[in-house]
């Protein structure tokens, strides 16, 4: 497939159709397919869904809209981790803008952003609730509360010296 | 697991479990010569994070190492409300509460507490209150005040193992209700009696909703629970999710008998992964026992659940947007009437409620509606979930009666303001809501009474602000909030809350005029009035409530261009304090622009504000702290 995802995704492909196939004979299973389709590929590139409104027979301007609309979604690729500062009320009080602003210092690029390396996305989000917490952060699965703008330089070197074991 | 074909086997399953359990509730008497100990370690979101996985992990290891299988026992719960102690674990029978448990403590919480029943004081609660040592759960000042109703399983029992909530009355009154074939309008009734209102904010009577759509006709109908809890600040449903699944899964059961509905979806939020982990769990588990599914009990009644997630979306909380959302499209309102009760969910009727609404069912319809009635105030009735976050001591989640003034939660069981700092406004219902300033603090709170004073109970959130919060700040944050959460739909809600955040923006930054508070408050009426849906003709409440208590803050920002609270970044001045500069220079060497001056050893220096960038150099660099933005 000449897509830029590149040869090794046929494997993806592969994986996305077993996902439509899964889910086409229920009714109104989009956002759960695209939800599936992006933990395969990582993000939802206009190749994808155009493939995913090809085969539930949708317009692919319905796709593209769910896509658009929702904030899980993203079209374009994403770091290996996400670290998602989450932006609440009770985190907003308590001084999450420091700590995002010690983040984007730290890692050199602006909220929405990837890193060069592609190690890391950050994005601000809606409260999680963990508001007891608070200023809270996510990277990928992982909860950090209590922050202070003081603790964002060794959370992050965790994942550097992580992400450069796994790199090829 | 076995299936329960019926009412008895229910009843049996719940005979041999509770011997299991009942030495978790209060009042068990410690029998001296079988010290067998339950330790329940909180395993929702807050304690997780600070590692209570580890702490299990730990505990669970040491026991099998010392062979005390027999006599102490493990288990993970839910939330138990008071994030701000986690870890935090309870050990039953005495129900000793241990805050900030590490791995570390594991041996001398067995050595001490289980093998020589003594208490591992460095662990428990020393109120700051009063300095006294609270050991019981009961003791603490956090939970004196509480009456849990809706949680009244988190914390308590496993949420991971269905016979656990079985054995507290769990499904009894969903067996009874099948086994008798209780005709729906009496449990309708029975509901309509307790007065409970809708939890996930606008207070909408329970029982006539669920009358209203057990009245439209129609094979075909549907149960929904909205468990996409968006507000900030908010984390109740989550909890109860984490804590007590089975309660908002018996609840919507018995909803799908009373309406006539087959099929239930549970519309859930994917930045919530504990909760749907356990939601997952608890169905596949109420589906081995026959509690779901086809013939239910073996009373022939069928209830098909499943989970929908949440993509991140505010706007889906409001109901017709979730339907939308539940079918897969955008979640975009759409104007009421026909209400979902007529045409819901693929146009069929459709029962929507919120979880904390639903987890109160079940004790409901096991106690009386007049009993829940008996609770609360004449408007109200009942408890209240609530947040309590920001700047408060006790972060965590509480319910009380409906009633409880804002002085007691923030004061009695909040535990103040830390620091000593002043309290300024307690913020209610989120964007939703409205900021209640401290003159206020002791307004009974219910449904009326908040909106009375320009709040709203939304879903509970309580984020407490002091003196260094500016309001008016708070205010921009909600509308940077709603403006960007807005489904775009229709007008009002689009451009009016785009041009509200442009005018915030503005006095925020410094370039504020004051006929720009008349302009504020217009346009606040206008998006009220003309919005489709909720978020719109809610989106303007943090701006005119703290136009109306914190006027003066406003206008400190436009007329004197000073951020009283030193926030609003625009209007921050750098100053060197008199009284601390030792006159070392440094200042002066480290600024980028020169816009320090002074002598060396005769204090003190200043700074030429008309050149300072801000930039804040000086501040990191100064040995002995005197220099501040305000």
């Amino acid at each position: 497939m000449g897509s830029p995802l590149g040869q090794a995704a046929a494997e993806n492909w592969r994986r996305l159709d077993e996902i439509i196939d899964y889910y086409k004979q229920q009714p109104g299973m989009l956002i759960r397919v695209l939800q599936k389709a992006q933990e395969v590929f990582g993000y939802l590139p206009p190749e994808v869904q155009t493939h995913i409104a090809d085969r539930l027979q949708l317009p692919v301007s319905t796709v593209n809209g769910v896509v658009t609309f929702y904030s899980l979604f993203s079209q374009e690729a994403t770091g290996k981790y996400t670290i998602s500062v989450c932006l609440g009320t009770a985190c907003y009080v308590k001084g999450a803008m420091e700590v995002l602003r010690a983040i984007e210092e730290e890692l050199h690029i602006k909220a929405g952003e990837t890193t060069l390396d592609r190690l890391f996305t950050l994005k601000p989000t809606r409260c999680i609730g963990a508001c007891g917490l608070a200023p809270v952060i996510t990277i990928n699965e992982e909860v950090y509360g209590r922050l202070t703008p003081a603790d964002i330089p060794s959370i992050l070197y965790k994942y550097q010296k992580a992400g450069r074991k796994t790199a090829p | 697991m076995k299936k329960l074909k019926s009412l008895d086997d229910l009843r049996k399953l719940q005979e041999e479990t509770y011997q299991a359990i009942k030495l978790r509730l209060s009042g068990t008497p410690l029998e001296e010569n079988l010290p067998l100990y339950h330790i329940l370690v909180c395993s929702g979101t807050g304690c997780t994070s600070s590692r209570s996985h580890q702490v299990r992990a730990r505990l669970e290891e040491e026991i099998r190492k010392r062979r005390l299988g027999e006599r102490v026992k493990v288990f993970k719960t839910g939330c138990f409300g008071f994030c701000k102690m986690g870890p935090v674990m309870v050990v039953h029978p005495d129900r000793t509460f241990y805050i900030h448990v590490q791995p570390e403590d594991v041996d001398e919480i067995l050595d001490s507490h289980m093998a020589h029943g003594k208490v591992v004081e460095r662990l428990l609660y020393h109120s700051p209150r009063t300095g006294q040592l609270q050991r019981t759960m009961d003791e603490i000042d956090f939970f004196r005040k509480q009456l849990r109703i809706a949680l009244r399983n988190c914390g308590v029992i496993n949420p991971e193992d269905i016979t656990e909530y079985i054995a507290l009355d769990g499904y009894r009154a969903l067996g009874e209700i099948l086994t008798r074939r209780t005709p729906p309008q009496e449990i309708i009734e029975e509901v309509k009696k307790s007065g409970l209102r809708g939890r996930g904010g606008a207070g909408f009577p329970t029982g006539l909703k669920w009358e209203y759509a057990a009245g439209y006709p129609g094979d075909t109908k549907y149960v929904l629970c909205n468990a996409d809890e968006g507000d900030p600040g908010a984390f109740m449903d989550r909890s109860i999710l984490e804590g007590d699944p089975h309660s908002v899964l018996e609840a919507m059961i018995i909803a799908g008998y009373c309406i006539g509905a087959r099929q239930g979806y549970i519309y859930v939020r994917a930045e919530y992964p504990i909760a749907v982990q356990r939601l997952e769990i608890a169905i596949d588990q109420a589906r081995q026992l026959g509690l779901l599914g086809d013939n239910i009990l073996g009373s022939g009644f069928a209830f098909h659940l499943d989970i929908r997630l949440g993509a991140g979306a505010f706007v889906c909380g409001e109901e017709t947007a979730l339907i939308q959302s539940v079918m897969g499209l955008r979640g975009e309102p759409r104007p009421r009437p026909p209400f979902p009760a007529e045409v819901g969910l693929w146009e069929k009727p459709t029962l929507n409620n919120n979880v904390e609404t639903f987890a109160n069912i079940p004790v409901i319809l096991r106690r009386g509606g007049e009993w829940y009635a008996g609770i609360g105030t004449p408007d109200s009735k009942g408890t209240k979930v609530f947040a309590l976050a920001g700047q408060i001591v006790n972060t965590g989640l509480i319910e009380v009666p409906m009633g409880t003034t804002l002085r007691e939660i923030i004061y009695d069981i909040g535990g103040g303001i830390p620091e000593g700092r002043a309290f300024k406004a307690v913020q209610t219902g989120g964007p939703s809501g409205g900021s209640i300033p401290a003159a206020h603090l002791d307004t009974r709170i219910d449904f009326k009474s908040l909106a009375e004073i320009g709040s709203m109970m939304g879903s509970g959130g309580l984020i407490v602000m002091d003196e260094t919060d500016c309001m008016v700040d708070i205010a921009r944050f909600y509308l940077e909030f709603t403006q960007d959460e807005s489904c775009g739909k229709c007008v009002p809600c689009r451009v009016g809350t785009k041009r509200l955040l442009e005018i915030l923006e503005r006095i925020t930054a410094g370039k504020g005029e004051m006929e720009d508070l008349q302009l504020l408050e217009d346009l606040c009426h206008d998006i009220k009035d003309a919005s489709l849906c909720g978020l719109g003709q809610t989106a303007p409440n943090p701006v005119l409530s703290t136009l109306e208590y914190f006027r003066h803050e406003y206008i400190a920002h436009i007329k004197e261009k000073r951020c009283p609270a030193g926030v609003c970044h625009g209007l921050l001045r750098v100053i060197i304090s008199d009284e601390k500069c030792i006159a070392c220079g440094i200042c002066a060497r480290i600024c980028p622009v020169n816009a320090i001056s002074g002598e060396r050893k005769k204090p003190p220096y200043h700074i030429h504000q008309d050149i300072c960038i801000k930039c804040g150099a000086c501040i990191a660099k100064c040995p002995v702290e005197a220099i501040y933005k305000r």
